[in-house]
């Protein structure tokens, strides 16, 4: 078993999330399981964020499902590499209904980071390459350091659906809290919103 | 009740969101569904489409082989059942009294426990029940819960 180390300098999830949470405006915003659910909570946690605990692979699914229902305000959705590994079959569905709404940012971190840093494969799979073979219209791949601010701005303020690979570096050591919201309260205020 | 007449019951009780994987079982109720029936490449995404759907807003139902079950245990299990996500279940029943074709034998033999031991309401359907379980159903369904409905090959028709 091969790990990916952390520790030295340049843009991690943490720092790229931070980037794009005060971009969001009125957008409803699904989060992936692990530290993304826990990074966006511990830094900007809000009535139209949804934190997904478990059920590994679905935050895609259900920011589809979401931006199919509610097709005038804008969905995001954070996933990880592993996460769309593990749903790849959510970016054909994703392209053939074509919902305008949907932006689709993916953090590859190349590796599983809350399980103690396992690589994925995305170290050798462009997951931007599977979403333009899928047949998603806009999609874009950041290098590490690379700026993704304005293509998330352009995404945000466009028509979409948009898939947006950003090539991070693994969290700092320095884990966030976990979500303390009980599940069914973070389900109950979005749906009120 | 037939296909036709099973749609409208489900849409009078207020059903507005179809997603799912087809089986032949179930031929006849995605065809009367028509383009109010989203296709789903997977049993387990088909659930969390519904889930969105759901925090959007909608009533909704996945429709699917009871072999797919074993996909959804993860999303029923760490989505549904704790943030109170309800999906209403309509899955067919192959294998049903040890008749059918190999691969649905095993299935057959254990669908029900399983989701039973899941915590999820379940019911296996019989022709004259359909508008009563239904009904149940709906009950489970707003009070925040997945039902499970076992659809036989002649329970509707």
């Amino acid at each position: 078993m091969s790990f990916y180390k952390r520790g030295y300098v340049g843009m991690n999830m943490r720092d790229a999330i931070s980037k794009l949470l005060p971009l969001l405006q009125d957008a409803f915003l699904i989060c992936a399981n692990g530290y993304i659910s826990r990074d966006a909570f511990n830094i900007n946690d809000r009535p139209k964020n949804f934190y997904m605990l478990g059920s590994m692979g679905q935050a895609s699914s259900i920011g589809l499902g979401l931006a199919l229902t509610r097709p005038k305000e804008k969905v995001v959705i954070f996933d990880g590499d592993g996460n769309l590994l593990m749903n790849l079959g959510i970016l054909t569905m994703m392209a053939q209904l074509k919902p305008k709404n949907l932006v689709h940012v993916v953090f590859d971190n190349e590796c599983y980071d809350s399980t103690g840093g396992q690589r994925s494969i995305s170290v050798e799979v462009n997951l931007a390459d599977v979403a333009r073979g899928s047949g998603i219209p806009k999609v874009e791949k950041k290098k590490l350091g690379e700026d993704f601010v304005d293509s998330f701005k352009g995404y945000l303020n466009r028509d979409g659906p948009s898939f947006l690979l950003i090539k991070v570096q693994r969290d700092p050591e320095t884990e966030m809290p976990r979500v303390n919201i009980p599940p069914s309260e973070i389900a109950k205020r979005i749906r009120n919103t | 009740m037939n296909a036709e007449e099973f749609k409208d019951e489900l849409k009078r009780l207020g059903f507005n969101f179809f997603t799912g994987v087809p089986c032949s079982i179930l031929a006849e109720v995605i065809k009367a569904l028509g383009k109010d029936y989203i296709p789903s490449v997977r049993e387990d995404t088909a659930v969390g489409l519904a889930a969105g759907a759901y925090l959007g807003g909608k009533k909704p139902s996945v429709l699917m082989q009871n072999s797919g079950l074993g996909y959804c245990l993860d999303v029923l299990t760490s989505l549904n059942l704790i943030y109170s996500i309800p999906v209403l279940l309509l899955v067919s029943y192959r294998g049903f009294g040890g008749k059918d074709a190999p691969e649905h034998l095993v299935m057959g033999r254990h669908c029900v426990e399983l989701t039973t031991t899941f915590e999820i309401p379940t019911k296996v359907c019989e022709k004259e029940e359909v508008k009563d379980l239904l009904e149940e159903a709906n009950r489970y369904i707003e009070r925040g819960k997945p039902y499970c409905l076992f659809i036989k090959g002649d329970t509707l028709g």
